[in-house]
């Protein structure tokens, strides 16, 4: 076995995607990789930001409350296929409780109970009107593309879903 | 049947990836550097994870049987 396989080593993913299946993913990926002792960070940026956003309409400007009304958070969100105005979202959820596959707020929870950093955009945090205060408490920080550089800089895995 | 005598054993019986690995990396530290955890799953994805996460963290696959549809992994925590 290669020797460097037990070094200190670290993933980094953009979570750019709000659609339920593929924010599934990403949190799959990160609770594993944390879970395999690898330092993980998730970094949120636009639709992403869903994932860790409170159950609060946001915005301030026309534009930003008209967006509000279709940006929800990690328990609203729709798969990106088939979600037929929110029954895919409904359907999927049955058919992962039948089958007893971990819900997405408990692997978002899961993934911030392993220590896996959560890093919001803070540009398009700017754009949508979405405030820290909207934002669940266990974000890590608000962040520009530069912090996630120098993250993935250091990082083996790297992924953009 | 193999002869280790785990310290505890994980029941990640009815779990679905990725929560057989999560859980055993969080059990890990709860035995000492030596010992054995035996964790028993029935994702059959369990099979070929536990062995990769074996492999990525360093531990050791001791052994492994299957019975009632039920995977048994006896893990020695090397560090």
């Amino acid at each position: 076995m290669n020797e460097h396989e037990h070094e200190a080593r670290k993933a980094s993913i953009v979570v750019f995607s709000g659609d339920m299946d593929k924010v599934m993913a990403a949190f799959i990926i990160a609770t594993t990789a944390a879970a395999s002792g690898i330092e993980t960070t998730m970094f949120f940026t636009f639709w992403g930001l869903q994932a860790i956003k409170k159950r609060v309409s946001t915005g301030q400007t026309l534009f930003q409350r008209m967006l509000s009304l279709f940006f929800k958070d990690i328990d609203r969100i729709g798969p990106s296929k088939l979600n037929m105005g929110g029954m895919g979202r409904w359907m999927f959820k049955k058919m992962m409780k039948q089958q007893n596959v971990t819900t997405l707020p408990e692997l978002r929870q899961m993934a911030i109970d392993l220590g896996v950093k959560l890093l919001a955009c803070q540009m398009s945090m700017e754009v949508m009107g979405i405030r820290r205060e909207d934002l669940i408490d266990e974000v890590t920080d608000v962040v520009g593309a530069a912090t996630y550089i120098a993250e993935a800089n250091q990082s083996h895995i790297t992924l953009f879903i | 049947m193999a002869d280790y005598t785990p310290e505890k054993t994980l029941d990640a019986r009815g779990l679905k990836c990725p929560m057989p690995v999560v859980k055993t990396s969080q059990e890990i530290k709860n035995i000492s550097v030596g010992g054995v955890l035996e964790v028993l799953a029935t994702d059959p994805g369990s099979v070929a994870d536990i062995q990769a996460w074996c492999k990525s963290t360093g531990n050791e696959l001791v052994g492994m049987e299957k019975g009632d549809g039920v995977f048994k992994f006896w893990i020695r925590r090397v560090k």
